[in-house]
């Protein structure tokens, strides 16, 4: 088992005061709470953060943990010491199941004492928990819908009553036209509530992954498309890809970079769908040999052309 | 353990039906009404009126729930989690301009 630094974790000193642990507490959790942070590993952090501060905040559980010392050396397993909890009394003891959220670490050290602390708020009327996942798709799922495969972790009760997180593969039929931030609710797929209960409900909120062609806003999609310089000035007929295979655009003569043209309907599908932006780009051709350079000198001679006009030079 | 499964499970998309009532959304959020009824107060949710009873659009689970959090998290007050939520949709307006480049 792995020790925990909890002193570490909250970056304070080991003879911290109280006041000194809450206000370390109070700016990390506003860092790294999930529902604020857009870090990568925010929520693991935040779960890390939040029973470092349950055991440091509690005078009974931190005299206990600095029993333990500053852990063994690197690399060593961490096991508690035979006498552990021995001499201290956990307010709050009983039996039961612990925090989902809690490290193999803590539990092994508080689990029965944190465990009449875990009550589930509001009602039971013998229905059984909703659980609640967060999944990254693939922009494709939503344009064509098809089935998926989620990989969950969910908190549950093994044969000792002990509290353990699993794994569950989960198949699921992506609706068609999902959107990001939206939620796929899957009747009875939560916790089961015995045999006589109802079974909770299963809700997917889904993100999608980054596309490598179209950025998403909300039902509109944003294509970027490069056209060379007289494709742009002259107008031309191209191909493009569209979530639905590729099409015919006209670019129309006149065109700069930036110029967004709309192709209705061509989003993330809907009974309104969204469209497609196509925003053009110029690119320009190298000019690595003569012939190219003598090209590119011709319409220089041609074209009387400042660029920088709206600068005033 | 992996639970075994056959055939793909489906779901509708919760945002695009659902209309909740008081009791369903307090269930939903696992907290009493009072919580949602403040909430509402305080104009974090906001209600449909049906018949003279409050109904709720489906994304107002997603935001109750992160109100919930919020408040219970960082200990912050009615207020201030109104704040924090408008702020963070502000920001999350930004990232989207920022990201389509408009």
């Amino acid at each position: 088992m792995e020790f925990k630094d909890y002193y570490k974790v909250m970056g304070v000193a080991r003879d911290a005061t109280e006041a000194q642990i809450k206000q370390a507490y109070r700016k990390l959790a506003r860092k790294y709470h999930p529902d604020v942070s857009k870090e990568k590993d925010a929520e693991a952090r935040f779960k890390e953060i939040g029973e470092a501060y349950e055991v440091l905040k509690n005078p009974e559980k931190r005299a206990a943990y600095d029993q333990l010392g500053q852990g063994p050396r690197p690399g060593e397993d961490f096991r508690p010491p035979p006498d552990w909890g021995s001499g201290f009394e956990f307010s709050g003891a009983g039996a039961g199941a612990g925090n989902p959220d809690h490290s193999d670490f803590f539990e092994s050290l508080f689990g029965a004492a944190a465990a009449g602390r875990r009550q589930r708020r509001g009602f039971d009327n013998g229905r059984g928990e909703d659980h609640h996942a967060r999944v990254l798709l693939d922009l494709e799922a939503a344009l064509h819908g098809g089935s998926r495969t989620f990989t969950l972790r969910v908190p549950e009760i093994d044969a000792q009553g002990r509290l353990i997180s699993k794994e569950r593969v989960l198949n699921v039929q992506v609706p068609k036209g999902i959107l990001a931030g939206q939620t796929i609710r899957l009747a009875g797929q939560g916790s089961s509530a015995g045999a006589e209960g109802t079974p909770g409900d299963l809700f997917i909120e889904v993100d999608f992954q980054p596309h490598p062609l179209y950025r998403v806003d909300g039902r509109d999609l944003y294509l970027d498309l490069p056209v060379a310089p007289w494709e742009a000035a002259l107008g031309a007929g191209v191909k493009i890809p569209t979530p639905g295979g590729v099409v015919d655009l006209k670019i129309p003569a006149g065109s700069h970079a930036g110029t967004k043209l709309r192709l209705k309907g061509r989003g993330i599908p809907a009974s309104t769908p969204g469209d497609l932006y196509v925003v053009l780009q110029i690119a320009l051709p190298a000019a690595h040999d003569e012939k190219a350079k003598a090209a590119y000198r011709a319409m220089a001679d041609a074209l009387p052309f400042n660029p920088r006009t709206s600068l005033g030079v | 353990m992996r639970s075994v499964q056959e055939g793909p499970l489906s779901g509708e998309i919760f945002e695009e039906y659902a209309l909740l009532s008081l009791e369903e959304l307090s269930r939903l959020c696992a907290v009493d009404r009072t919580y949602i009824v403040e909430l509402v107060e305080e104009g974090v949710l906001s209600v449909i009126e049906v018949a003279s009873e409050w109904r709720f659009a489906g994304a107002a689970l997603q935001r109750a729930r992160a109100a919930l959090r919020l408040q219970r998290d960082l200990e912050i007050n009615l207020p201030g989690v109104a704040l924090a939520l408008e702020l963070m949709e502000e920001i999350e307006e930004l990232r989207r301009e920022l990201k389509v480049g408009r």
